[in-house]
């Protein structure tokens, strides 16, 4: 009787995209053989290699960031903004027309539930781009100046990567700069399909280029004299070496880096609501987020209750084929990231917090780890301090407001954090005692083109999204 | 184990104000989550047969004639007359003055002859006549009592008049089963959903139902997650379990699927069962048995092959 | 015979009180001309992490003040320095050789300066700040926050450059740790005893006296320093290694400025460097 419902598979057809044996870079609007070596990149739900990929060596990176600054000089930065404008439209526009290879593509390369990329991942690119397009024209307005920096290197992460390529290229092509971007060496297929994207728009040669890589092809974009711009969303221990390696240079740099987000649940909130909250906000893309809600927080008062309806909500997930349009948990981006779940989770238990996953058959190739709560955590677990970055969630109990703010900011990140509370008086203070770039309150784990994001402390510097996005952009007024 | 909170209006509204808040966003936002999720093939043919099983095949109408209720009677034993296979629908729902037409037709067919009751749809007469209009509809053979709350004593924070009125009307169905309607269209907001779905629940309705069918909105998804939560805990804190019945507006199989998802994640799979869920719906059967015929088929039905009773 | 001077010990600013250096150093601060103006305090780094602690803790209380409440002890500053003009310039005119006049026009920018700052403080959020329509059913608001405490090294400008680095950085309500001129370091001290006589709370400026080269950098690689502003740093060597430290807790970075001219008016990133945006969302429902 109760497996009426166990819904049969449905997948979403692979048919639509089409990968190549091998991928060059992306270099001056056409593209390359690399110089360097190649490296495979694998679907991780089966850990089936689905193409070589050429790691961009510095001579590689150094024809990019030529080409970037020849179609800056030449072509980029002379044109108005609203011809750039645009450009940046018919972006948009193609990616929703090839929305649903994007979707599968992402899905396939990095593990995410189909219904993921498909209502979240690309809709949101495609909003970006629009977004962006219509400040081309207008930057005279946005408080920043008009005056673009110049070729700007863009190294995003894996956990969103058409996504983030988005945030990155979209106002840095607004402001009139060119880039030379690097996604993640575990998802550089949607990167590569952009850059096809950008050859259907007819986008001048050089103004994006597209090289893949990983460590040693960022810190040749990093260390390059020649770029202007650095942006980067990753990791907070790279994010510190990027700042070094800029230190006494003119570079204009934004981080947004990691998080240990307090997802904090008062006794009055609206409990059902709070679930999905507590649920979206750390299984949400197999908890690969910066801004996963990793701590919940929660009163005293209601834990037992809160831990037993999360329990049940959490027993309903599925977990599975990320193709599958019932999937809402995929599978892990790669074995690293993988093992490194494992081994805080490991600790987590030996450090006596107790672990409780839910009850769902894993498949046995590929890389997947269960939903994870651990009770019983304090602010001296490792897990409850360390970023994790999976689908673990670390429950820690307060009693009284302050206790909450005091606990929620004892963290040297301060990317995000969520307040559930049906008082909107205390919603509002304790927005403002949250030392976090994005506070969600009654909601988590949203995002909008024309929402700034980006985090306080060791969480980076610099807004992505919104007017602010702009700033990182833009040479603004100096005094 | 309820009485210290009925004992009073003000205990009974500390007790309703303080269940958790339902914010409308994330509701809505769950509601559509788990509106796409995808079923096939085997899966789904169970689920259309499971949501006719489900139907309280239903005629409210000023132009109701018996013949119009018998022909309906007939569809609800047989909805398709080319297939024997095909499942009978839980109950027709009618008008107390139709009741006795309905049972002779329905007989011992084991559907259920539902009756609107209270003065349906306002619910605006004296309380005797409510009474009289249950009793009425229960002495005519009528299985089950669907009755409407008094939403101007609801909404003016009169929930104990409105409690005392279930538990009159539930005295009066005698062995008949009571669905309490809320008409959520005219209580607005999820809170006083939800308020009203632990009232009629303390209050002793077996179902709880969202709509007459006369207001729109009528049934939507998020109002029945609403009530599916209210039941789900309910049980957890009392063991004992109480139906629900989304009414209005549920047209199409799809829809239908959408609600059946709905009750197995949110209330658990006990609750697939036409004793805890039903469909108060007119329209909705013949799409259930079109979907029915393509699923047996393998191809489009069109609706010239049912019958439009 | 002519009455003898008493003459003024310069110690520290921290935490409200005027400590000499825990080190007990001093050393010699001369004129322009060469003759001995004064001994200044030497601060060690123990010096410096008491004024970190002094600027935390002053923090939370100066950042959660009104805007306006602000305003009104940075004009109250204002107020005060105009009331001891003759004494400023005295001390400008003696410490940079300038003339009359120009000590006149610096302190005069300086009063100044720090009333159109006294007016920033409650309009940056208005002016940086954002309602973001989102594509559904949110409010969204981004305002700016202070990032917390910041380390700055004061240019040459005994006044005039280090009203125009410090008065940005409080307005916005961050708390301040400013090392002050090296070569001119006793108008600093001076206008810590304005600052000290105007509301101002303890801790929210502290100003040591002292060598760049040897505290800059333990201010650089504090971990509970949230932003270093490099502007009077002249050394490109050193300001590099500030910065490289820096980014041990990822500290917001101004770079070095040594040659700004503090007469212009300035622009807003004075304060925007040393804010964080916070953006909140919210469900809009019934």
């Amino acid at each position: 009787m109760s497996n009426i419902f166990e819904y049969a598979p449905a997948p979403e057809s692979r048919a639509i995209v089409d990968i190549k044996p091998s991928y060059g870079l992306f270099i001056d609007g056409e593209f390359v053989d690399g110089t360097g070596k190649a490296f495979k990149t694998i679907n991780p739900a089966t850990e089936e290699v689905l193409a070589e990929v050429a790691e961009a060596s510095d001579a590689d990176v150094d024809a990019a960031v030529k080409a970037a600054r020849r179609a800056y000089t030449r072509v980029w930065s002379r044109m108005s903004g609203a011809e750039r404008a645009k450009y940046l439209y018919r972006i948009a526009r193609i990616i929703q027309e090839r929305g649903r290879e994007l979707a599968v593509l992402e899905s396939i390369d990095n593990g995410k539930p189909i219904k993921e990329s498909r209502d979240v991942d690309i809709p949101v690119v495609a909003a970006h781009f629009f977004y962006y397009a219509g400040w081309a024209d207008k930057l005279e307005h946005s408080g920043y100046g008009s005056t673009p920096l110049g070729v700007a290197g863009q190294i995003i992460p894996w956990n969103f990567p058409l996504l983030m390529l988005a945030w990155k290229i979209a106002p840095a092509l607004a402001c009139g700069n060119t880039v030379v971007l690097k996604p993640a060496e575990t998802t550089p297929l949607t990167a590569l399909l952009f850059a096809e994207i950008c050859q259907q728009a007819d986008l001048p040669p050089g103004v994006v280029n597209i090289v893949t890589g990983a460590g040693e092809t960022g810190r040749a974009i990093v260390s390059h004299p020649d770029v202007d711009k650095v942006a980067f969303t990753g990791s907070t221990d790279v994010g510190k070496a990027i700042a070094r390696a800029v230190a006494g240079t003119d570079k204009k740099v934004t981080l947004e880096l990691g998080g240990k987000a307090a997802n904090i649940v008062f006794d009055d909130a609206p409990l059902d609501q709070a679930i999905e909250g507590i649920v979206n906000g750390i299984f949400f893309n197999q908890g690969h987020v910066c801004c996963a809600g990793s701590r919940l927080l929660v009163q005293e008062s209601v834990a037992d209750e809160v831990m037993e309806r999360l329990k049940r909500r959490m027993a309903t997930l599925r977990v599975g084929d990320p193709l599958d349009k019932n999937t809402d948990v995929g599978a892990i981006n790669s074995a690293e990231q993988l093992a490194k779940i494992r081994e805080l989770s490991d600790i987590g238990e030996a450090e006596g917090a107790e672990r409780w996953s839910a009850p769902c058959e894993l498949p046995s190739n590929g890389y997947w780890f269960a939903p994870t709560v651990f009770t019983g955590v304090s602010q001296a677990h490792r897990i409850a301090r360390e970023e994790i970055f999976g689908p673990v969630l670390s429950v820690l109990t307060f009693r009284t407001p302050s206790e909450a703010i005091e606990k929620a900011n004892n963290t040297p990140f301060g990317l995000s954090a969520g307040v559930w509370t049906d008082k909107g008086s205390r919603i509002l203070s304790m927005a403002n005692r949250l030392r976090a770039g994005v506070v969600w309150a009654n909601t988590f784990n949203k995002f909008d083109p024309t929402s700034p994001f980006g985090g306080y402390k060791e969480s980076g510097y610099g807004r992505e999204g919104g007017r602010h996005g702009l700033e990182g952009y833009l040479k603004g007024e100096d005094s | 184990m309820y009485d210290d909170i009925v004992r009073s209006d003000s205990s009974l509204r500390r007790f309703l104000h303080g269940l958790p808040g339902v914010d409308q966003v994330g509701c809505e936002a769950r509601a559509a989550g788990l509106g796409t999720r995808s079923i096939k093939t085997t899966a789904k043919a169970y689920a259309i047969d499971l949501a006719i099983r489900m139907v309280d095949l239903t005629t409210l109408e000023g132009a109701d004639t018996h013949g119009k209720v018998k022909a309906l009677a007939s569809k609800a034993k047989r909805p398709d007359p080319a297939d024997p296979s095909c499942p009978a629908t839980a109950a027709v729902c009618v008008y107390p003055d139709m009741v006795a037409t309905a049972k002779q037709t329905l007989g011992d067919s084991g559907v259920h002859v539902a009756a609107v009751a209270t003065a349906f749809p306002s619910g605006r007469a004296a309380m005797d006549i409510k009474l009289a209009d249950t009793r009425d509809a229960v002495e005519a053979g009528a299985d089950e009592i669907d009755m409407v709350i008094d939403r101007g004593a609801f909404l003016s924070g009169r929930y104990l008049d409105v409690y005392d009125e279930i538990v009159q009307v539930k005295e009066a169905c005698g062995d008949a089963h009571l669905k309490v309607i809320f008409e959520t269209g005219e209580l607005q907001t999820y809170d006083n959903v939800r308020r009203a779905s632990w009232l009629a629940m303390m209050a002793g309705g077996h179902f709880i139902k969202t709509s007459t069918g006369k207001v729109q909105p009528a049934a939507t998804l998020p109002v029945t997650l609403i009530m599916l939560e209210a039941v789900r805990d309910f049980r957890d804190q009392t063991g004992q379990m109480v139906g629900v019945k989304p009414a209005g507006g549920i047209k199409t199989t799809k829809d239908a699927i959408k609600y059946l998802v709905m009750v197995n994640e949110i209330a658990g799979p006990d609750w697939l069962d036409p004793d805890w869920f039903r469909f108060g719906a007119s329209t909705l059967l013949n799409d259930l048995l079109m979907q029915r015929t393509k699923m047996t088929t393998g191809r489009y039905s069109g609706p010239d092959y049912f019958t439009l009773d | 015979m002519s009455r003898i001077d008493v003459r003024k010990t310069y110690k520290l600013y921290i935490g409200g009180q005027f400590p000499r250096s825990e080190s007990g150093r001093s050393y010699v601060v001369n004129d322009a001309k060469g003759r001995l103006l004064a001994n200044a305090a030497q601060a060690s780094r123990k010096d410096a992490r008491d004024a970190v602690v002094a600027a935390r803790s002053a923090f939370g209380g100066w950042s959660t003040k009104t805007a306006y409440n602000r305003a009104q002890i940075v004009y109250r500053i204002a107020e005060v320095l105009e009331g001891r003009r003759e004494q400023f310039e005295a001390e400008l005119k003696a410490a940079e050789g300038i003339s009359q006049a120009k000590a006149r026009s610096y302190v005069d920018a300086a009063i100044d300066r720090l009333v159109w700052y006294a007016g920033w403080a409650d309009k940056i959020t208005q002016v940086v700040g954002n309602a973001n329509p989102v594509a559904g059913p949110y409010f969204n608001l981004s305002t700016p926050e202070p990032s917390g405490v910041i380390a700055v090294v004061a240019p040459r400008g005994a006044l005039l450059g280090l009203v125009s680095v410090v008065a940005p950085l409080i307005i916005t309500g961050n708390t301040v740790v400013v090392i002050a001129s090296e070569e001119n370091p006793l108008t600093a001290i001076t206008l810590g005893e304005v600052m000290a006589t105007s509301d101002l709370p303890g801790g929210v400026v502290n100003v040591l006296t002292g060598s760049v080269a040897e505290i800059a950098p333990w201010l650089a690689s504090h971990m509970d320093v949230n932003g270093i502003d490099l502007t009077g740093v002249e050394d490109a060597a050193l300001a590099t290694e500030l910065e490289v430290a820096g980014a041990d807790n990822l500290k917001r970075v101004r770079r070095p400025a040594p040659d700004t001219d503090w007469l212009v008016e300035p622009a807003l990133d004075r304060m925007t460097r040393f804010l964080e945006t916070k953006t909140v969302w919210h469900p809009i429902g019934v």
